[in-house]
């Protein structure tokens, strides 16, 4: 931030609520729909209030039915609104699947730029809070093979503020990730006002020179932890924090590991063909004589789903323990 | 126990090799990974380091003589190692293979062929040599055998590289930089030989005679040129080039500016980057741009890869490179590989015309000639002094005709005239 801005102090569901309601002050297009969002306020009590204030016809109460909550946005949206569709968690995404996929992502391009689809979808995602099969899961990899959808995962409210308002105010359509177990467990200082940061960007939110590592979401405060413990017996790790998964940030992350020369890819999500798999074909393509070492990935095992009892929760989920062992034994290499 | 080394393969193309220089007699001693042999081929020179240590029993192939690749060239008499049920070893599969540094660069290229020489090591080796270290250990002339690993199981890491390369730079770098320097003015040099005498073939000399012959005798040349207004050009490297040597340490050229306009053009007139051959033309995908760099005794094209991919700051810190290299003899077989189209800045020399010689296997070679002020008639019939610069290209008639070649370099020309102080590197 080049402006030294005033902010405030607040956790990852405030940044989230804040955004949103700006948005609906700033521009009476914005509209939010979603199960449980009006009445109810929304199961994480993100919109709580709103319905009140912004009306029913801003904020609609939708039917459990994904494909529908999704399919009415994107007529929205390619009419002129600015819907925010809301899955109540990434698990239930899947009988929008059509909609995104065969319908949203394409329209720009179907229609030769005639029609966009300026339509952000929030959600939920992600594990480590007992929320078994249902409410735990990463959804990421499912959909960053469609080209014409974006998807975030910032990790800080101030990149979740910047970027939930790039989204909204993006032409096309977004996918919009928030880890859940996020959600009150970070806090940080969010600039006051209209904050907009540029999509596709990663950020570098630790320099250090022996070793480059990426993640996103809950993942990206795990790794700096790590790699904070590590400083202490002078090892040094670079963390990149994503926050775009689509478009990536090539650059960034191929000038670091130019630096370092090596790399760890640390994800929440399955390992197979997940965010690190094009992460790491992507550095193997572009930077290979510069690497000292293999290219690691620390994910989620590829078992079908993250289980109920804490102990194949704990199995599923990364520790920061392993992290820093990971990263000791990459550095050490 | 003996052990017979073979001929390594040095590059997937390559079907022999010639012993260029036994660096051991026999009953030497050598060490494993000890470079033995130099061997050169019609791309490089590299030494073999040896794939076991022991005592040199016997030389099979003398100095000169060139046999297939697997042939015996020499048996070691392993020490004090223990029995291998395969006591054949191919010397490639010992350590990385280096480029030779000492040796005048060597042989002159030309487009398709050889493709790589860094050959891995043996799979236990292998595992250590990281890309980076290798790429490092070319860049800085550091032998990787000889240098100790600080890593996991004594993995040689890249810093280690680096720090072999700095305790080994301080004092002898002397040596290299002044050859680099006589060099440096672009100029090509030689030393004149004792009138009265014959001078022995050379294997690059050889070569470069073998391809001269080839090319000339199997590609049909044709021959065009047209002059260049490059008044504006000048202007703007003239602008750029103080603060560009001063970033980069490097001095900007007229060259770079040249390649990206002949880039441009092929991309525009893809035939002209394209390779002869009796089933078919093949039109080349990526543009891989030679620069002929002129050596004491050699002549030689390595080559920019990709050349479309870079800008034209890109292309002077690639083509500065390779120069460099070229002239200090640390090209490798990848850097002389799978060219598509040459540039050649004869300016340099003060020749304002020529007509050169195809490359093996490419459809165009372009010259730069030397930037002269010339009085010129433009617009409106005045009469102005302006930059004037000629390019010539030698075609391939078998690939392309006059009309595709005058177009191609009408667009050359129109692509540098274009050029200006408004541009950016």
């Amino acid at each position: 931030m080049a402006i030294a801005m005033q902010t405030r102090e607040m956790n990852n569901v405030e940044a989230v609520r804040e955004t949103l309601h700006d948005a609906l002050v700033r521009d009476d297009r914005v509209l939010i729909m979603g199960e449980d969002v009006g009445a109810r306020g929304n199961v994480f009590l993100i919109t709580k209030g709103f319905v009140e204030e912004f009306g029913p016809k801003r904020i609609i109460d939708t039917p459990l039915a994904e494909a529908s909550i999704v399919g009415i946005a994107i007529g929205m949206a390619m009419e002129g609104l600015r819907p925010i569709a809301e899955i109540q968690f990434a698990d239930f995404i899947y009988p929008a699947f059509n909609q995104i996929v065969g319908e949203a992502a394409k329209t720009r391009y179907r229609s030769n730029g005639d029609y966009t689809c300026p339509l952000v979808i929030r959600t939920p995602y992600g594990g480590g809070v007992r929320g078994a099969l249902s409410h735990s899961v990463s959804i990421e990899a499912l959909f960053y093979h469609v080209p014409g959808l974006k998807i975030l995962a910032p990790s800080t409210p101030a990149d979740i503020k910047g970027l939930l308002t790039a989204a909204i105010e993006d032409p096309d359509p977004v996918l919009f990730l928030e880890h859940k177990k996020t959600y009150r467990l970070v806090k940080g200082p969010v600039p006051e006002g209209r904050y907009v940061l540029p999509i596709g960007k990663a950020d570098v939110k630790k320099e250090g020179s022996q070793l480059t590592v990426v993640s996103y979401g809950l993942y990206v405060h795990q790794a700096l932890d790590a790699a904070r413990q590590l400083e202490t017996e002078d090892v040094s790790v670079e963390v990149i924090d994503l926050r775009s998964i689509r478009p990536m940030d090539r650059e960034t992350i191929l000038e670091s590991v130019r630096k370092t020369r090596k790399l760890l890819i640390i994800h929440e999500d399955n390992k197979f063909g997940g965010i690190g798999a094009e992460i790491a074909a992507m550095v193997a393509e572009e930077a290979l004589f510069d690497l000292d070492a293999p290219i690691k990935r620390l994910c989620g095992p590829d078992v079908p789903a993250m289980g109920y009892a804490i102990t194949l929760e704990e199995e599923f989920m990364i520790s920061t323990e392993r992290m820093r062992e990971a990263m000791r034994e990459l550095v050490n290499f | 126990m003996p052990t017979t080394i073979k001929m390594p393969q040095l590059g997937e193309t390559v079907t022999e090799g010639t012993v260029a220089q036994w660096l051991k007699k026999p009953g030497d001693r050598i060490e494993k990974y000890e470079a033995f042999v130099e061997v050169s081929t019609d791309k490089v020179n590299a030494e073999v380091p040896s794939p076991v240590s022991g005592i040199l029993r016997e030389i099979i192939v003398n100095e000169g003589e060139t046999v297939p690749t697997g042939a015996a060239i020499a048996v070691i008499e392993e020490s004090g190692a223990p029995a291998s049920p395969e006591p054949v070893a191919d010397a490639i599969m010992a350590a990385p293979v280096a480029p030779v540094h000492t040796a005048p660069a060597p042989a002159a290229a030309k487009g398709n062929g050889v493709s790589r020489v860094e050959a891995p090591s043996s799979v236990e080796t292998l595992r250590g040599v990281s890309p980076a270290v290798r790429k490092l250990a070319r860049e800085h002339n550091v032998d990787v055998a000889h240098v100790r690993g600080t890593g996991s199981n004594g993995r040689i890491t890249a810093q280690d590289i680096l720090d072999a390369s700095h305790s080994s730079s301080s004092a002898p770098a002397a040596a290299p930089r002044t050859a680099a320097a006589a060099a440096s003015d672009g100029r090509s040099s030689y030393t004149n030989p004792i009138p009265g005498t014959t001078i022995p073939l050379t294997q690059a000399r050889k070569i470069i005679a073998q391809r001269m012959v080839e090319s000339k005798h199997t590609a049909p040349h044709a021959w065009t040129m047209v002059e260049v207004d490059v008044t504006n050009l000048w202007t703007w490297r003239t602008r750029e080039k103080d603060a560009f040597e001063r970033e980069n340490g490097q001095k900007l050229t007229l060259l770079p500016f040249f390649m990206r306009a002949v880039i441009g053009s092929l991309s525009a007139y893809p035939l002209m980057n394209a390779s002869f051959s009796d089933t078919g033309i093949k039109v080349h995908k990526d543009i891989n741009v030679c620069i002929a760099v002129a050596l004491p005794d050699n002549l030689i094209l390595p080559v920019v890869r990709n050349a479309d991919k870079l800008s034209v700051k890109g292309l002077a810190l690639a083509a500065g490179s390779l120069i460099d290299r070229a002239r200090r003899g640390q090209l490798g077989a990848d850097d002389l590989a799978g060219g598509t189209f040459t540039v050649n800045n004869t300016g340099a020399n003060g020749s304002i015309l020529s007509a050169p010689i195809l490359p093996t296997g490419q459809t165009g070679i372009i010259t730069m000639e030397a930037v002269v002020k010339r009085p010129v008639v433009v617009t409106g019939d005045a009469i102005a002094i302006r930059a004037m610069m000629n390019v010539c290209l030698s075609l391939d008639h078998r690939v392309v005709d006059g009309g595709v070649a005058s177009a191609f370099l009408s667009d050359v020309k129109k692509r540098l005239e274009a050029m200006g102080p408004s541009g950016s590197l």
